[in-house]
């Protein structure tokens, strides 16, 4: 019998502690996924946020390390300076890296540091019960936006992947989504690049994925795919936003 | 070889020659001496040096490259001390070994850029959240800065703890002759621990999160019992004429070095003054002050604060005899006049006429 499909050996076998429908398993496998295919669990280092993917450490079968809130990218500067040539990746959420971790994340694109970011937008603050993201949409309802975001108060969706493409230090930024299987495929292949922007010593990359947070955008699995598609890449176009292999 | 280095300088240079390859720091004064010299000095022993973003940014790397297996350090001053906070606590809840430098300036607030010991609450009793304790080393001399400091890296990896220097502006900026007396460090303890890349082995995963009930309580019992162990072993404290003396004073750093100058005065009367320097400010040496409370008649504690370590004295006297304090704050420095004024205001009524005669050999200077 032909094997189509299997669990990912870097993948732990463990139940996740993930709501259903959520985005965050689909990002971890992908990971996991790449990290066996270019066969370097041994040389890679992996940061879990704080947000819901807190737990990453416990589902990836690699050394991790924990950081506090918004911290990721300047614990990951430090561990990268011990391991020079060790894959460094850092997992962050939307509140951990756009909002608290507005600094860190600017500071290490604009060092170049050689470290791939995977920053997973879900418009929300998954882990403390659906309150405003920084990237929540104008017009998005939560928690704190109960009548839905407007710009007066509580200001305007923040577009990580253009604000990053101003500095010199950024390599490679890609939005991209997991809306389908396609978009799926796709985030890997960015997920790709960004390892070898890394290995290639091309410096900063990160790629946004935009990824479902059903429970607290209060729809069911498909009717966020949907969303994604049709409300989140109006104001987060998906596609390269920079490129050191393709230089505009 | 005697050289003539800062206390700032001083505290660089034992990093690196205690290993630290990893230096992370934002400028503030009165500590601009130390990143100055890292951001030379690093890059000739092939360590990195990064002037961070913010404090913030500057103690998360730390945290980076301590689970990576390095020797890292950063260095500030007070107001960049409380912004290192959060991580201070995660560094201590990952159990990870790091140094940290607090020049300590005037508080609360900007305050100003004098020195001060006004941050020694922050230092030993916490700081940032939970129950932990840092091992907090407090130098009085340019000498003894460089002596812990290089300590300080070895005390962390040995105890998987972060350690705190505790010095203030005078101490940091002073310029002092003294040497690195001890052999740059080449071997160092080996770290299973560490991130290194799961290559051959089973993951490592450094964390403090222990969202599982009872796992968390574990944890701190865990923690507890290291903190004994480093309370057993870890002490260290200068006593000088605490035998017979008709008072002992308590101070540390700076404060401690005019306590010393008070105590060689009352060498030429026959009104006797004793000095209890606790070195290690946690574990605070509260035997040695207990055993000495019950032979004296009293206790006078001199700080550069409103009075905070006193707090800890008394804790270890347990009302064995009184314990007097004199402070000055915001950038005052204590006088031996004022402390011998203090001493003669505080001694018991049979010990007065004592004093008076030594007070003349105080204010002749
Ligand atoms: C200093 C600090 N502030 C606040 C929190 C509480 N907190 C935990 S996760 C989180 C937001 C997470 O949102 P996001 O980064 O978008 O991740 P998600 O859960 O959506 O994946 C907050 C505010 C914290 N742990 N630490
Ligand atoms: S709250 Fe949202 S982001 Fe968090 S696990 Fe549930 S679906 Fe995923
Ligand atoms: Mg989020």
């Amino acid at each position: 019998m032909q094997s189509l499909y299997k669990k990912p050996k870097t993948l732990i076998d463990t139940p996740t502690h993930f709501c259903p429908g959520c985005g965050h398993g689909i990002v971890l496998r992908l990971i996991a996924e790449i990290i066996d295919a270019w066969n370097i669990r041994g040389r890679t280092i992996g940061l879990a946020p704080v947000g819901c993917a807190v737990l990453a450490y416990n589902y990836l079968d690699i050394d991790m390390c924990e950081a506090a809130h918004g911290r990721p990218p300047a614990v990951a500067t430090g561990i990268k300076r011990v391991h020079p040539d060790h894959m460094v990746f850092a997992y962050q959420g939307d509140g951990d890296l756009a909002a608290i971790g507005t600094a860190e994340i600017i500071h290490a694109a604009n060092r170049g540091e050689n470290i791939t970011f995977i920053f997973v937008n879900n418009a929300v603050y998954g882990m403390t019960n659906g309150q405003m993201a920084p990237t929540t949409l104008l017009g998005q309802k939560t928690i704190t936006t109960p009548s839905g975001r407007e710009p007066l108060n509580y200001g305007h969706p923040i577009r990580i992947c253009e604000l990053l493409a101003v500095l010199d230090g950024s390599s490679y930024l890609e939005r991209v989504s997991i809306s389908s299987p396609e978009n799926i495929r796709k985030t890997k292949k960015a997920l790709e690049k960004g390892f070898k922007t890394q290995r290639e010593k091309k410096g900063f990359s990160l790629i946004e994925i935009l990824s479902p947070c059903p429970i607290y955008w209060r729809m069911d699995a498909n009717e966020s795919m949907r969303y994604i598609d049709e409300e989140m890449t109006r104001t987060f176009p998906l596609g390269v936003v920079k490129d050191w292999e393709h230089k505009n | 070889m005697k050289q003539l280095l800062t206390g700032n300088e001083a505290a660089a240079e034992a990093a690196i020659q205690a290993g630290c390859r990893y230096y992370y720091g934002y400028p503030i004064t009165p500590q601009n001496e130390l990143i100055n010299y890292m951001a030379i000095r690093m890059p000739q022993v092939g360590g990195t040096f990064i002037q961070a973003e913010s404090e913030i940014a500057a103690i998360n790397m730390v945290y980076g490259s301590a689970a990576a297996g390095g020797r890292a350090m950063t260095s500030s001053s007070s107001p960049g001390i409380s912004l290192k906070q959060e991580a201070i606590s995660y560094l201590a809840g990952s159990e990870l070994p790091c140094v940290i430098v607090n020049i300590q300036r005037g508080g609360p607030g900007l305050g100003d850029i004098s020195a001060s010991q006004a941050d020694y609450f922050q230092a030993v009793k916490g700081g940032g959240h939970g129950d932990y304790h840092l091992i907090v080393l407090a130098p009085s001399s340019v000498q003894e800065m460089a002596d812990l400091v290089y300590d300080a890296f070895d005390l962390a990896d040995k105890h998987r703890n972060p350690v705190m220097i505790l010095g203030d502006a005078q101490i940091g900026q002073l310029m002092e002759p003294m040497e690195f007396s001890k052999k740059p460090r080449e071997v160092f303890p080996l770290k299973d621990w560490a991130l290194t890349g799961a290559e051959g082995r089973k993951r490592n995963v450094i964390k403090s999160f222990y969202p599982i009930k009872g796992q968390l309580e574990e944890f701190n019992a865990h923690l507890q019992k290291k903190y004994r162990t480093i309370r057993e072993h870890e002490v260290r404290y200068e006593a000088i004429n605490i035998h017979g003396a008709d008072i002992v004073l308590v101070a540390y750093g700076t404060s401690a070095r005019i306590c010393k100058e008070v105590v060689k005065k009352s060498h030429q009367s026959e009104f006797k003054v004793g000095l209890i320097r606790p070195i290690t400010l946690w574990p605070f040496p509260e035997q040695v002050i207990k055993t000495m409370s019950e032979r004296v008649q009293c206790i006078l504690t001199v700080e550069m604060s409103a009075g905070q370590m006193v707090e800890d004295v008394r804790l270890a006297v347990e009302g064995k005899c009184p314990v007097h304090f004199y402070g000055r704050t915001g950038g005052g420095v204590p006088t031996s006049l004022e402390i011998m004024r203090k001493i003669a205001e505080v001694v018991p009524s049979n010990l007065i006429d004592k004093v008076n005669r030594i007070l003349p050999l105080v204010e002749v200077k």
